[in-house]
């Protein structure tokens, strides 16, 4: 008997599902990342115009040898206590011009937080990851002193409010009136942190 | 009662669902050449040191990438171990940094030639020796703006 109909029809009603299924698999494993890390500016090539005096008790010297530890202000220091050495240092205040500052007012040490200077230095063979955990905590100084007056100020973290601003999804309203906050803040610890050449020896 | 009832006429027609397929894999496909990431394949190796204050680097077309660290299995052979510096596709000296900046400056649009950030992707086993001599090369062609990338977490678990 002759066949009335050619082959019989594939039933193609799941083939949107499969692709549908598939379709979710790649928005899901491919994911757009982020990298995120630790935001430094470097020196310039060009040296000042003119040599700038500064007084020795305003630098705060950290020196990383290549084993990995830490001469702070020329003591042997554990780099669990940098942070907080760091942010004594900082907000130490002894001219007594900043308001803010909750130091001991030591005048062996720093006298107000635009003065203060981070310097750091390594050597050639100080490990990457040490270099990082120090510069981490140079920066968690800051960023701790910050936060802690943003909360006084606007009752909210410097970090979080910086993120915001820096995030070019914020409304730009809502950035010009951060902009603001965040350069207050910038401006009471402002970040001078110097990184000398390496030493060779 | 095995009967279905027959379809009066005057009924709308079904929708034909048969191009849906076609449609979806438009999407997939779509998706699929949009969202891989055109990354370098690296040649070295890249564990990233942990960090707790780091800021996200937005916009990818704004970075410059250099990948330091030693070199995988297969290139240890031929490169040894001793850390090393691979930019786009293939290793490198310190001096070739510069001019790979500028020259990679020089591909970007106009306007974002001077935002741009230089991203140190560092294994966590590299000495700061060769960060310095990249560090003293970006200084020379001006990007003093760096991000040394790092994996969020506690910072102390890298001296461990």
């Amino acid at each position: 008997m002759p066949r009335r109909k050619g082959a019989p029809e594939v039933n193609a009603g799941s083939m949107a599902d499969i692709a549908f299924l598939l379709l979710i698999f790649f928005l899901v494993t491919t994911t757009i990342e982020t990298d995120a890390g630790l935001d430094r500016m470097l020196p310039p090539m060009e040296p000042p115009e003119e040599d700038v005096v500064i007084k020795q008790k305003n630098i705060f010297t950290v020196n990383i040898n290549k084993n990995g530890q830490l001469l702070v202000e020329d003591e042997l220091m554990d780099l669990k206590g940098l942070r907080s050495a760091a942010m004594a240092f900082l907000e130490n205040g002894a001219d007594g011009s900043c308001n803010y500052c909750g130091g001991r007012k030591d005048p062996a040490s720093s006298d107000n937080p635009s003065k203060a200077i981070i310097s750091l230095k390594n050597d050639r063979e100080t490990k990457y990851s040490t270099y990082i955990t120090v510069q981490n905590e140079l920066v968690g100084a800051y960023n701790d002193l910050r936060n802690r007056e943003a909360q006084k100020l606007f009752g909210r973290d410097f970090t979080e409010m910086e993120s915001e601003y820096l995030n070019p999804e914020t409304p730009s309203n809502v950035r010009d009136d951060l902009k603001d906050k965040v350069k207050r803040v910038q401006d009471m610890f402002p970040q001078k942190l110097s990184e000398a050449e390496t030493s060779t020896n | 009662m095995a009967k279905f009832a027959k379809k009066k006429d005057g009924d709308l027609p079904a929708v034909s669902t048969a191009s849906l397929p076609d449609i979806v894999f438009m999407l997939l496909f779509f998706f699929m050449t949009v969202t891989t990431m055109k990354d370098s394949s690296l040649l070295v190796e890249n564990t990233l040191p942990n960090a707790s204050e780091i800021k996200k680097l937005e916009k990818k077309d704004r970075v410059i990438y250099i990948y330091v660290g030693k070199p995988t299995q297969e290139y240890q052979k031929v490169f040894g171990t001793e850390p090393k510096i691979q930019l786009n596709d293939k290793f490198a000296s310190v001096d070739e940094v510069g001019s790979y900046i500028l020259a990679e400056r020089a591909k970007k649009p106009q306007e974002l030639q001077n935002v741009l950030t230089t991203a140190l992707k560092v294994d966590k086993d590299a000495n700061m020796g060769l960060i310095a001599d990249i560090k003293q090369q970006l200084r020379e062609v001006n990007a003093l703006k760096v991000n040394y990338t790092t994996y969020e977490g506690n910072a102390f678990n890298n001296l461990q």
